[in-house]
């Protein structure tokens, strides 16, 4: 039964000799194969060697701290509240005399969590933030065995104080809008 | 004049009839939705209120029947009783949005930006006017008005910073509370709220000041920085309490009440008012008989909850695996550190040592006038001047 016009009948004539030979079609097939030894590899060694990342990259999250070291985050839950796959929690907490010089705000996030098994790369908390404290950086999310290593604390998401350790910080901070034309 | 007259009044083309003697704005609020000017000093409950922060204002283009003539000036419509015949345009008239515009400008000239770390975000008057009615940007260059953050007592706080003087606690303590200790010190721009020798309030109805403050100013101690408005869940309940009619809101997060607030109506306005021990010490789900969620409006940041038609999917794994249980579950309980503190069941603020072990720990009260601790001069918090 034809169904449409287009469809063609296959053809089931025997084979030539020629054909029947199979080693032209297998030396023809290796000559495409060697080709590629000459051409430029589309292919990295990964780890050793790094593709730059777009600008507009969304990577692994960090949270910032103010040119003093101070955390900028003050637990405003904006989010929280933009987060579509509802990936972020906190707590927050009152700053006390003496804690002036770890948080820039009177209120600060005691807690703060990104549920990575969650979380889409999709930057909207980055968006929401009004301090400037949450940051999609030119990282990948790095794998882990269990699931439990996906839930990101504070520890894993502040970037290092830039008075103590001002390699680490300008290493978390990356290449992200140097290459900007 | 014996017999009670309605009177016929057009409020932007679209006619009502009112008593006589209502108020332009209680007019406008019988016809509901957007005509309504808003209010920020004007409550219905509190005699004397409104005629101080000018966001009412409209135009009156026919002043009555009998004089036909239009104000000559826009009227504040909270302080305007109508005429018969009136004719008053609020959102058809640009003029009269281009004055609100400026009004809201004027008000926030003094307010700080601190909408993050205020608890009051998310159910504010002025956040919600100046979305709807402001510019985007301020044009102000100069310094703010600043004051340091005083505790009234040990359940209100005060951010003088964050006042726009629109009086109505003042009322509410002299109406609601009957005895009033605090009001409005000073003139002009220096004007504030204030105990004058920093006298706490101890009665047991002024716990209201803090609902009926359209902005952050008076704000709740031990809701003080627990959580964000819109991420509790709002809920109705009552009990039996001696004083008041215990008929309140709850806030909660899960099964934690973390906050108690009266019940308000589509004006925002407090239905009944409720007494200190309903709203602060009474932070238990066994001390409230529940009635269920409230609605909330679907424009209001707290219905992103979606509390209300909670639908829990069916687990459908052991269905579809023969019976089979999951062999590695894991809970996000086990794992996360958030929310294993309960924080209704701290007086004050929590503070780091709250969540690093010490979990019945509370932020002190770093200017308590009660009992008599220093004022804080050091600048810790942002509402200080000397502080970015």
């Amino acid at each position: 039964m034809q169904l449409t016009k287009r469809s063609k009948q296959v053809e089931r004539k025997p084979m030539t000799i020629w054909e029947m030979l199979y080693l032209p079609s297998i030396f023809k097939g290796m000559a495409i194969t060697f080709s590629h030894l000459f051409k430029k590899r589309p292919t990295i060694n990964y780890p050793e060697e790094q593709r730059p990342f777009s600008a507009v990259f969304r990577g692994l999250h960090i949270l910032n701290r103010d040119e003093e070291g101070r955390e900028k985050c003050t637990a405003c839950g904006l989010c929280a509240l933009a987060c579509p796959a509802e990936a972020i929690t906190m707590e927050a907490a009152e700053r006390q005399s003496g804690e002036e010089d770890l948080y820039k705000e009177e209120k600060y996030a005691a807690k703060y969590e990104i549920n990575m098994l969650r979380c889409i790369f999709c930057g909207l908390c980055e968006e929401a933030c009004p301090k400037d404290a949450i940051y999609l950086t030119q990282t990948f999310a790095p794998a882990n065995y269990g699931r439990k290593g996906f839930i990101y604390g504070k520890n894993d998401l502040l970037i290092p104080d830039p008075n103590k350790d001002p390699e680490g910080f300008a290493k978390a901070k990356g290449e992200l809008g140097k290459e900007k034309k | 004049m014996s017999e009670q007259k309605t009177f016929k009044v057009t409020i932007d083309n679209i006619t009502v009839d009112v008593e006589a003697g209502t108020t332009i704005l209680q007019a406008a609020r019988k016809i509901g939705g957007d005509v309504v000017p808003p209010a920020m000093c004007y409550y219905t409950r509190l005699q004397h209120s409104g005629g101080y922060c000018r966001t009412c204002l409209v135009r009156v283009a026919a002043g009555s029947t009998a004089d036909p003539r239009p104000m000559p000036k826009l009227v504040a419509s909270c302080r305007t009783p109508v005429m018969d015949g009136m004719v008053v345009e609020n959102i058809t008239n640009p003029a009269v949005l281009e004055a609100r515009k400026g009004v809201v400008e004027f008000l926030l000239i003094n307010h700080p930006l601190d909408c993050p770390v205020c608890d009051q975000a998310g159910e504010c008057d002025l956040q919600d006017l100046s979305f709807n009615h402001g510019a985007e940007a301020t044009r102000y260059e100069f310094k703010r008005r600043t004051f340091e953050r005083i505790d009234l007592g040990p359940y209100i706080q005060l951010h003088m910073t964050r006042c726009i003087l629109c009086y109505r606690c003042v009322y509410t303590a002299d109406q609601v509370a009957g005895k009033r200790e605090h009001g409005v010190l000073d003139r002009g721009d220096h004007s504030q709220i204030a105990t004058y020798i920093q006298e706490s309030l101890d009665n047991e109805f002024i716990g209201n000041v803090i609902d009926v403050c359209p902005v952050g100013a008076l704000t709740d101690r031990t809701f003080r920085f627990k959580n964000r408005v819109w991420f509790t869940k709002p809920v109705e309940a009552h009990r039996d309490c001696p004083t008041c009619t215990g008929k309140v809101r709850l806030w909660m997060r899960g099964d934690d009440v973390l906050r108690v607030t009266a019940r308000k109506d589509q004006w925002g306005e407090v239905e009944e008012w409720i007494c200190n021990e309903c709203r602060f010490e009474k932070k238990k789900v066994s001390d409230w008989k529940i009635a269920g969620p409230t609605r909330v409006d679907r424009h209001s940041v707290i219905s992103a909850g979606h509390y209300t038609n909670i639908l829990k999917p069916n687990e459908t794994f052991s269905a579809i695996m023969d019976g089979q249980k999951p062999k590695q579950l894991m809970d996000i309980h086990d794992v996360s550190e958030v929310n294993n503190v309960d924080l209704n069941e701290i007086k004050g603020p929590a503070t780091g040592a709250t969540f690093d072990g010490n979990p019945k720990s509370s932020g002190v009260n770093v200017t308590d006038i009660k009992t008599g601790e220093g004022r804080n001069l050091e600048g810790t918090d942002s509402t200080n001047p000397n502080t970015p």
